[in-house]
């Protein structure tokens, strides 16, 4: 009160007032600076409200109640009782018509009903907010939401994925020509995931931003309209994924790193065949996200030389990459630092205060209002850009840490003897059980036992 | 045939390991979270005391029909007839004319009570809260009109559009069961 009352009588000086009872001399001004100092509580009412003689009452302020909490627990609820239901239909019922009937369920509820927040890959800013501020307190539902799939992924494979995220559903529905993206090509691309996952950790650490949020694609679907260059964004997402299914899980979703790395380790997960593989080549080109992966031969002689020190020369550039990354996000710290409001501001008001810039901002303007020094706000800029120095270079030193894993990944040949779903990149659509003849025999089987019950 | 037996137990014991630990992991995680969080539904509110009436409250919010709007605590307002919220700064005559009109969508109903007092009522589903009238209440009248986010529309965004852009971080998170800053008794600053 007391801080409003001196920002007014200040800065905003009535002018040209013909009921004003302060019609400005300065005398009248500086008591006027007196008095709202002496009557903090008084001091902005410059017209003290009427007396009415008409028994007028003054009305209410109407102020609408926000979404009660329980909301949020269904929310919850739902997500868990979807995710037990999406792995019921995946790994033991086998279904893609089931699977597709309950991610349109899922789409339609996490989408459209609840407009896509909270999901669980924002939920990743508000676990590492956490983390770093003590003063932040997580709503529960982030917490939930956050943790629930990953020990499902950690059970069951990526079933989040394939059935409840609304994100991975508005992709999958669009899919109507699957073009394969070569397997190099494939892991470059993740290489975005990767530093989005690492960006946004990053941001959400320094309490700068939570920019999965800030351009979610989708979220704009979902509610019928939003910001327009995140829309077209979207829409280009969606327009690619007519041929190149699920864009943004495939190649962006910084969750779905997480999500696939744990996928690798899952105790249970989609399987194509539901016996033993009989290396018909049937399920091929069932996928359309690339994750069926053929069985292999040696490496033929020649080719195995070249391989090996293909391999060795990725090894040693291993660290070259590593070291690389913390160069380049060292030196990107202040771009990176310049996201945080606080060091926008700081920079601001410092090339207004050295004469650079002509006129002030709305930003500019408003530090100025809070009457706070110069010096504490350099002070929070520098401490900023200090965090974004290491940050920066971890984030640096994490992607160059991928890619020289991919490098070294894609050079070296696992022995496979079946067609068998990639522990990572399946998303457990359930897309290749009907391409397997076992399967066929299978569901054969189960429905003359069902018959021969009857 | 022994070696690759061996191989596969020594994978097989270090695939065991690495789950058991992201198991932990991720139950840290939850553990941090659940002591952490907060059961309190935690929603969007501007500070009135730092909002500088910009007008980006009008264009970022994520809605197409800004979840902010300007609110009237009518115990502070002075009813006035010259009302440099209503009216714009040389109006041709102190009445409804939509030429003297300062909201740019005439979403400010002007009622006469009793002479020379008149009520200044927000009508709601007409107001962009693009913060013009707030301004002009701000800066010469009693700061009787200013900007909430009215919780019948906001989405609760996991990060506000229209935080981000707030150039006096007047944006801040407050409990579901008080949702409102109102200027009066009911705030500290």
């Amino acid at each position: 009160m007391m801080r409003f009352a001196r920002i007014t009588s200040r800065s905003r000086v009535p002018q040209n007032m013909p009921h004003s009872p302060f019609c400005g001399t300065w005398i009248s001004l500086v008591l006027m600076i007196l008095l709202t100092l002496c009557l903090s509580a008084q001091g902005e009412i410059r017209f003290p409200p009427p007396e009415f003689e008409s028994g007028y009452t003054f009305p209410q302020t109407t102020s609408p109640a926000a979404q009660p909490v329980y909301r949020e627990y269904i929310d919850a609820a739902v997500l868990v009782v979807g995710l037990f239901l999406a792995s019921y239909l995946i790994l033991k019922r086998r279904s893609r018509r089931a699977v597709f009937v309950l991610m349109i369920v899922a789409l339609l509820y996490f989408g459209f009903v609840r407009d896509g927040c909270i999901c669980p890959i924002g939920a990743i800013q508000n676990v590492t907010l956490t983390a770093f501020d003590s003063d932040y307190a997580i709503p529960i539902a982030a917490a939930i939401f956050f943790v629930v799939p990953l020990v499902f992924t950690l059970f069951h494979g990526r079933v989040f994925c394939g059935a409840i995220c609304p994100l991975g559903a508005i992709q999958d529905v669009v899919l109507i020509r699957p073009v394969a993206v070569p397997r190099w090509l494939e892991s470059g691309l993740r290489l975005m995931a990767y530093t989005y996952l690492g960006a946004a950790v990053l941001f959400a650490a320094t309490g700068s931003a939570f920019i999965i949020c800030r351009y979610d694609p989708f979220v704009g679907f979902f509610r019928l309209g939003g910001n327009w260059n995140i829309l077209i964004v979207g829409a280009s997402l969606l327009l690619i994924g007519l041929f190149i299914g699920r864009p943004y899980c495939r190649f962006l979703c910084p969750y779905g790193v997480v999500l696939r790395n744990l996928s690798r380790l899952s105790k249970r997960r989609v399987t194509i065949t539901p016996s033993e593989c009989i290396q018909c080549r049937l399920c091929e080109n069932a996928c359309p996200f690339g994750a069926i992966r053929e069985p292999t031969e040696d490496w033929p002689e020649g080719e195995y030389r070249i391989a090996k020190k293909r391999l060795a020369l990725f090894l040693v550039l291993l660290p070259v990459l590593v070291a690389g990354g913390v160069w380049g996000g060292y030196t990107l710290r202040n771009q990176l630092a310049r996201v945080h409001p606080r060091v926008r501001t700081a920079e601001r008001i410092y090339l207004e205060e050295a004469g650079k810039v002509q006129g002030t901002t709305n930003v500019s303007d408003a530090f100025r209002a809070t009457g706070q020094t110069f010096e504490v706000l350099y002070e929070d800029a520098t401490r900023f850009r200090g965090q974004f120095g290491l940050g920066g270079a971890l984030l640096g030193g994490f992607v160059g840490l991928v890619a020289g894993g991919k490098l070294i990944a894609l050079s070296v040949r696992r022995r496979r003897t079946e067609y068998e779903a990639d522990l990572a990149s399946c998303v457990a659509c359930a897309r290749c059980y009907r391409s397997c003849p076992k399967e066929h025999e299978r569901l054969k089987k189960s429905k003359e036992a069902v018959v021969g019950r009857a | 045939m022994a070696d690759k037996q061996d191989n596969m137990n020594r994978r097989k014991f270090l695939r065991e390991g690495l789950w058991g630990a992201c198991l932990a992991g991720v139950g840290t995680a939850a553990g941090l979270g659940v002591a952490r969080s907060n059961p309190d539904n935690m929603v969007w509110q501007i500070d009135p005391y730092k909002c500088i009436a910009c007008g980006n409250c009008a264009t970022y919010c994520a809605l197409e029909d800004s979840a902010v709007k300007c609110v009237q605590v009518y115990a502070m307002c002075g009813y006035c007839d010259l009302c440099t919220a209503y009216l714009v700064p040389e109006p041709k005559a102190l009445d409804t004319g939509a030429e003297n009109e300062l909201c740019p969508t005439g979403a400010i109903k002007r009622t006469y009570i009793e002479d020379p007092y008149y009520e200044y009522t927000i009508d709601e589903p007409l107001c962009n809260g693009c913060g013009k009238c707030v301004k002009g209440c701000m800066i010469f009248g009693n700061g009787s009109l200013f900007l909430q986010v009215r919780h019948d529309r906001c989405k609760n965004c996991n990060e506000c559009a229209i935080a981000a852009a707030c150039p006096s971080q007047a944006f801040k998170r407050v409990p579901a069961d008080r949702p409102y800053l109102l200027k009066g008794a009911d705030h500290k600053s």
